[in-house]
């Protein structure tokens, strides 16, 4: 330890009044002490944010995130490894900076009930962990069935790979071993749903690796939309790219799908006789992650509602919900716009933990789309407190412009890259 | 006399630790950081940049200022920055200028 000398003690001292002074704390005797436990269920976009800046905003708040799996493999860049341009490896982040760096406790194990009076959240482990907050940020889960004859079974044959992991290594490998002039189906959901520029950079992606390597094989959309997100964006990338490999059937035309035949690798449109692929991606319905519905925070529609200034449940006092488990609306259910509310949330939960008066919320969503390795769109939008909640600030945001030349596109591909690596390193760094 | 100066000068360490503990060692709550964590999502943490996106940590709050304007205004050519800055007011701008600038 070293010595605390008098010219030590006045820096140290005058550096915290001045501090204080500048950044227009409270009073200091009437700030609270910002220490609590918080506990933070989900260790993805939404929740390992939270827990990172839980930290950075209050190295005396404890923090301890429950997360089910060893790595987090992300669902941003997951199309890019189906079609051939990263490896799992790039998608794939550990816990450790989040452990060594920033002082959270990681504990690999799943919630399995939260007992809200008592503010304890029980652990498939056997064991418990008591919370001052909790913040729940569980992404979603899959409605099984809700398309006759698909389940989680059906999902080893026709993948979703709408969670990223051992789903994104079934359907690289079945468009690996599928035969050129095959056909791929995608299958996207119903709005809402996790990232809606989604299926079609899907779409895009798998045409990259289909036109190098099977350049007869064809992709076809059973929409459950009658439209999507970038959609004019897209199709002109479609056409630039890969002309007639990519053909969209929308909802008016009646591509939403009733049912799979999973023994015929057949989707079965609502009109129509069924139709079959050499691959079949089914992206079905979604609703909040598990633990939200046990602990009674969603309602009717499966998704959890909040106060959208602090993502406090409006079910339950002292419990978060962020990510796309919360109702955030307009703000899309991306990891980018998870991450920023994990930011928010974090901010609010010191705030009220230390006293402090929180500030304007500001949120913001930034999505970047690759159609090709060389040819990215985005989408953007800045987000308000209204009175109504959360609203998109007008004249802000909006997609790349349609006209824009190649140069632009091939800026955008590199910056969805930098990004990635940006927002990775943000969160998980 | 030494004995007593470091007494003295203990009992103000922990004053100085009781005044540091109630903003834990906390950053500050500020508009700006809200403001800024924004920012941070793309341009990294702190605004260091890992990957192809410019970093903008330590840049002086007058660039930074200067740079976002004229993304607004289209005197710069942008990609998405035209589209984001639009959505902030000239106070807020200042706000994020001066918290990057600070940062390393």
């Amino acid at each position: 330890m070293s010595r605390i000398t008098r010219r030590n003690f006045v820096l140290s001292v005058g550096a915290v009044s001045t501090a204080t002074s500048v950044l227009g704390w409270p009073a200091l005797g009437q700030a609270k002490a910002s220490g609590g436990r918080v506990v933070v269920i989900g260790g993805g976009f939404g929740g390992a944010t939270c827990a990172k800046y839980l930290r950075r905003l209050s190295s005396d708040i404890k923090v301890t995130l429950v997360e089910r799996d060893a790595n987090f493999v992300t669902c941003p860049l997951s199309n890019a490894v189906l079609g051939g341009l990263y490896d799992m490896d790039f998608i794939t982040h550990d816990y450790k900076a989040l452990r060594d760096e920033h002082g959270v406790k990681v504990v690999h194990d799943s919630a399995v009930d939260i007992d809200p009076d008592a503010k304890k959240v029980r652990l498939a482990g056997g064991s418990t962990l008591k919370y001052d907050r909790l913040v729940v940020s569980p992404g979603i889960d899959l409605q099984w069935d809700a398309i006759e004859g698909y389940n989680e079974a059906a999902s080893a044959t026709m993948p979703h790979a709408w969670q990223a992991g051992e789903q994104t290594m079934i359907l690289r490998r079945q468009l690996e071993a599928m035969p050129d002039g095959g056909v791929v189906i995608i299958a996207p959901p119903p709005n809402p749903f996790r990232c809606p520029p989604g299926p079609y950079e899907r779409a895009s992606l798998i045409a990259h690796y289909l036109k190098n390597n099977k350049p007869r094989a064809k992709i076809r959309i059973f929409d459950a939309k009658p439209k999507f997100s970038k959609q004019p964006l897209f199709e002109q990338g479609w056409q630039a790219l890969y002309p007639g490999m990519i053909e969209w059937i929308s909802e008016t035309e009646g591509g939403a799908i009733d049912g799979v035949d999973v023994k015929a690798m057949a989707v079965k449109p609502t009109f129509g006789e069924p139709q079959r692929g050499d691959v079949v991606n089914v992206i079905p319905p979604q609703r909040a992650g598990a633990i939200a519905e046990v602990a009674g925070l969603t309602n009717d529609s499966g998704w959890c509602p909040i106060d959208q200034r602090t993502f406090e449940s409006r079910v339950q006092k002292h419990i978060h919900v962020i990510g796309d488990a919360a109702i955030a609306n307009p703000m899309p259910k991306s990891g980018y716009a998870a991450s920023s509310q994990g930011k928010v949330c974090a901010t609010a939960i010191v705030a009220s933990l230390s006293g402090q008066e929180l500030p304007e919320p500001s949120y913001v969503n930034t999505c970047y789309s690759l159609v090709g390795p060389d040819y990215g769109i985005s989408v953007a939008a800045v987000y308000r407190l209204g009175d109504d909640g959360i609203a998109a600030v007008e004249g802000a945001g909006g997609v790349s412009p349609k006209d824009a030349d190649a140069a632009f596109r091939l800026a955008e591909s590199r910056y969805a890259v930098g990004w990635y690596q940006s927002i990775t390193s943000d969160i998980w760094g | 006399m030494r004995t007593s100066i470091r007494h003295l000068n203990v009992t103000l360490l922990i004053a100085a630790g009781l005044l540091l503990g109630q903003t834990g060692q906390a950053e500050e709550l500020s508009r700006g950081a809200m403001l800024s964590a924004s920012c941070e999502g793309c341009h990294g943490t702190y605004g260091r940049s890992p990957g192809a996106i410019p970093s903008i940590a330590g840049k002086s709050a007058k660039y930074l200022r200067q740079a976002l304007e004229r993304f607004r205004s289209g005197e710069v050519p942008s990609t998405v920055m035209g589209r984001h800055v639009k959505g902030y007011t000239e106070e807020e701008i200042r706000l994020i200028s001066e918290y990057l600038s600070k940062q390393k």
